[in-house]
């Protein structure tokens, strides 16, 4: 009774068209926000802060550029974190070799970077489809990330190939201290996620979409498949890596190549699996998961006295085993059990 | 350039190809009989050789006996991935069956390492890792005896299985549950059972894999990566060709070690990563059904 | 034939029709070796609705395909507007103003009905992606005005109460109905429709009926239909082609076409008194 929408109507198409049509969902919204801007810093601690909070919020951006490519433009895609890789040694390079360059404009010069390479690798799409592409994607993975180990100019000749990430410095304000990284984070993630959502719900979403559900009467009807892909490939390649740069800069501290491995692409990919593929909320509720499910397990192995090696091999397994739960129960993830529960509170305390 | 040296390499090579062959051969089994890219077939090829192993050392057993043991357990494992995993998802598309089959990865790899600990195991075969005297003496070249039992082992099971599909009513079925689940139970395919067994069977080739690969490596986890390698395999020699696994493999294993030994000291070494995937990656700009497979065609 | 008749005339349902805008002459496609179509030709003019008949494989659907770009015949050419070319390219046909539905509905089944139709107005669409990332002035305006248009078909078509249903959902005759916004979306001049009454039961089948004449009368489109139903066929066509195995074996006026000796064997038949 409280999420009724009755009386709620919309007299014009630019309010029908709008993000959270629903007046409850605009208020939740802004709570939110509130809660996160203001409350959050003030009550979190370092840890929850450091390792909680700020890699979900990265590996939410990262899994809504793997959504845009493969939710939504139907592009299988195993390569996420060679992307997210680009980005971090590309900001590295534009701080390191332009000095005075602003961080945040770093940051968006790593995203183009990652984009040039997405284009780059996201060629033989037109040409490969399914499975075909997520092998390919391998390629992307291995070769990317092997050029960032072997190429001594992007590590700036470092002899151990770890990279300390320089500090992060706007207008002379040092945002060195956890609650400051989180809001930074929190702010670049709230804005290219409204961003995406723009995109999504205007023409080029609907391109993306219209090419992954049949590409041939996409075509037909006037959408250009090769600008179509590719742009999902660079849109979603800039979102990754922005997420990489900001794992280089706010989270670990360092840049290295190893922490961008194949173990990251799937960890990103389950993130949308078990999140809701084709869904800006799914990316965030599957990142929240993978990011709490680890710390979770640890939390109960601690309590039963598990000793780790048992503790980790049962997170490899209810990891596999949720992921097989989720594809029986919601192939469409938690976003969409989401908006089922929101279903029955429009109807609560009715059964129907 | 030394003539002897080259053709080491390459023999080396084309031994470890059929050795990638061996898991490659596992994915074009289930994926031509049931439409399904199965993810986990690296997983289960280190499960069957950690199985055996730790059999063998926590039951203290000779391999003998622990080989029947692990070919139970292979099988029991494909009847409950066929009860737990494949009997919710039927008619699911494909993209939803191989995300499930990666699930099912983790869960073994989890599952295995649980039951018998993850330290790096040796597994001895009665096959010795020695050059064979018949090619030393007469073509004075290096070839292990072991990596030759390798490639008969494989090339049988290919044929056994080449003919499976192709002559037996078994494996009509099974060509037709690839191609549409629907139709097949339509038809009255006792889509359980076939799969039942199918996934029984592709523990067994894991079984063969893990045994040729644990004792060439050490059973480790390590292993499971062989599976990410048999990609390109497939890629080259199409996702539904036994023969073409092979052909496949063979591509691969020799590419990879010339790419490693000629190429690699140009450039800083550890080609041998990305090589195969970047190979398959022209190959299928250039054809993308693979050498041996079949071409899809859609109709509008 | 074709060039020196007057420009306006009244065709055999009374309809005013136009000059031709469309002559295909001598197409020929194959397959690797299966001929699909062998020397055909015909022409379409403004306005009319032309008919393609034949029995099945005889290569309706190809003929449509290569009208609009999906296949390229081997041999012949398609003048369109006066404009000679070998071979139509999708997106060029598009662009042209020829739109489809397909045999086996094309549709977006991951989108709503509202999100299909509003992609038939994406070749109208001018903002490009980063303009609609901010969704600010000209993208937001665009997108309203586009949509304004997409309502319009929308209630052409009575289906305002399903517009934010995902087609997938629906029953295949809306999503038939859905197909024909969606192509309709796009204002085309000429409308290919490939089997749009295909399993209908009779009222869906005169619903659609209406439909396609409402789209020919009111907004002047030309239409070229395949269709089975030969009550539908002879009711509404100003011309018919018939095609058999690849072959043209009848073409004019649906009376003409009826009486044909070639097109009663291959297909019509004769009724049994």
């Amino acid at each position: 009774m409280f999420y009724r929408e009755a009386g709620q109507f919309k007299t014009s198409y630019q309010a029908d068209g709008q993000i959270f049509p629903i007046l409850q969902d605009r208020l939740a919204l802004m709570v939110l926000l509130a809660v996160a801007i203001v409350v959050v810093p003030l009550v979190a601690s370092p840890y929850a802060l450091s390792a909680i909070l700020i890699p979900f919020l990265i590996f939410s951006l990262a899994a809504l550029g793997l959504n845009i490519l493969t939710g939504y433009a139907g592009q299988l895609s195993l390569g996420t974190a060679a992307f997210m890789a680009v980005g971090a040694f590309a900001s590295y390079n534009f701080i390191l070799r332009i000095p005075g360059l602003p961080v945040l404009v770093a940051f968006v010069l790593g995203g183009l970077s990652a984009a040039l390479v997405g284009i780059a690798f996201g060629l033989p799409s037109l040409r490969i489809r399914g499975f075909y592409l997520a092998a390919a994607t391998l390629a992307t993975q291995f070769f990317v990330v092997w050029c960032l180990t072997k190429i001594p100019y992007l590590t700036n000749y470092s002899s151990s190939g770890v990279i300390t990430a320089q500090p992060i410095v706007i207008l002379g304000y040092a945002f060195d201290t956890p609650d400051r990284k989180y809001l930074l984070v929190l702010a670049v993630v709230a804005v290219m996620a409204l961003l995406a959502k723009n995109m999504i719900r205007s023409n080029v979403g609907r391109s993306w979409m219209a090419v992954r559900d049949m590409d041939v009467a996409a075509e037909v009807i006037g959408f250009r498949l090769m600008r179509t892909k590719l742009l999902a490939f660079a849109v979603s390649s800039f979102y990754c890596g922005v997420a990489g740069a900001l794992y280089a800069y706010a989270y670990l501290g360092t840049v290295e190549p190893e922490a961008y491995n194949l173990d990251l692409s799937f960890r990103i990919l389950f993130m949308i699996i078990i999140g809701g593929v084709g869904s800006v909320l799914g990316s965030f509720l599957g990142a929240a998961f993978i990011v709490l499910l680890p710390v979770l397990l640890n939390v109960v192995a601690h309590s039963l006295a598990l000793p780790t090696s048992v503790a980790s091999n049962l997170e490899l397994m209810v990891f596999g085993a949720l992921i097989i739960f989720f594809l029986i129960v919601e192939p469409h993830g938690l976003a969409r059990l989401w908006q089922i529960g929101k279903e029955k509170l429009r109807l609560w305390p009715f059964p129907h | 350039m030394n003539l002897n040296f080259f053709f080491e390499v390459l023999i080396g090579g084309l031994l470890s190809g059929v050795m990638y062959a061996l898991v490659a051969i596992g994915f074009v089994l289930i994926y031509k009989a049931s439409g399904v890219f199965n993810f986990a077939q690296g997983a289960m090829v280190y499960f069957a050789a950690l199985t055996c192993v730790g059999v063998m050392d926590k039951l203290g057993v000779s391999l003998w006996i622990a080989l029947p043991i692990t070919v139970a357990v292979m099988i029991a494992l494909g009847l409950s991935i066929e009860r737990v995993v494949l009997r919710p998802l039927v008619n699911q598309p494909e993209i939803t069956l191989f995300m499930a089959t990666i699930g099912l990865a983790f869960f073994i790899e989890g599952l295995a390492q649980l039951v018998f600990g993850a330290q790096v195991r040796k597994l001895e075969l009665p096959i010795e890792d020695v050059p064979s005297q018949y090619l030393m003496d007469n073509y004075n070249i290096l070839v292990s005896q072991f990596d030759i039992m390798a490639a008969l082992v494989c090339g049988l099971l290919v044929t056994t299985l080449a003919l499976l599909f192709s002559k037996t009513k078994v494996g009509r079925a099974l060509r037709a549950v690839a191609d549409d689940h629907q139709a097949a139970l339509a038809v009255g395919i006792p889509l359980q059972r076939i799969w039942a067994v199918l996934w029984a069977v592709a523990g067994i080739v894991a079984l063969v894999a893990g045994m040729l690969w644990g004792a060439r490596n050490g059973v480790q986890f390590a292993l499971t990566f062989v599976a990410l390698k048999a990609l390109p395999v497939l890629i080259l020699g199409g996702f539904t060709s036994m023969p073409g696994a092979i052909v496949g493999g063979l591509i691969i294993g020799a590419s990879e070690k010339m790419a490693e030994v000629y190429i690699g000291p140009l450039v800083g070494g550890g080609i041998e990563g990305w090589f195969p995937y970047v190979l398959a990656l022209l190959f299928l700009l250039a054809r993308p059904e693979g050498l041996f497979g079949e071409k899809i065609i859609r109709r509008i | 034939m074709q060039m020196n008749e007057p420009e306006a005339h009244f065709g055999a349902t009374g309809r005013k029709i136009g000059p031709v805008i469309l002559d295909l002459k001598n197409i020929s496609l194959s397959f690797g070796g299966v001929k699909a179509l062998t020397d055909i030709s015909f022409d379409v003019r403004k306005h009319e609705i032309r008919a393609i008949i034949g029995p099945n494989g005889a290569g309706k659907s190809s003929m449509l395909n290569v009208i609009n770009g999906v296949y390229r015949p081997q041999q012949g050419q398609i003048v369109y507007h006066g404009e000679v070319r070998k071979n139509m390219d999708c997106h060029a046909a598009a662009k042209s103003g020829i739109a489809r539905t397909f045999q086996n509905i094309a549709l977006f089944k991951g989108m709503t009905v509202l999100d299909n139709i509003m992609t038939g107005r994406n070749l109208k669409m001018k903002s490009n992606f980063l303009m609609q990332a901010l969704y600010w002035g000209p993208a937001r305006r665009e997108e309203i005005a586009h949509r304004i248009k997409a309502e319009e078909i929308i209630d052409f078509l009575e289906i305002q109460a399903i517009r934010k249903t995902p087609v997938g959902r629906l029953p295949y005759g809306l999503q038939k109905r859905v197909e024909l916004g969606r192509a309709l979306a796009a204002e085309p001049e000429i409308l290919l429709l490939d089997e749009p009454m295909a399993g209908m039961n009779v009222e869906e089948k005169q619903d659609m009926c209406r439909f396609i004449l409402d789209v020919n009368d009111q907004f002047g489109t030309t239409i070229v239909l395949i269709e089975h139903d030969m009550g539908v066929v002879m009711d509404i066509s100003d011309r018919v082609v018939v095609l058999d195995y690849g072959k043209k074996i009848g073409d004019g006026t649906p009376d003409e076409v009826r009486s044909n000796r070639d097109v009663i064997n291959a297909y019509l038949g004769v009724s049994c008194e």
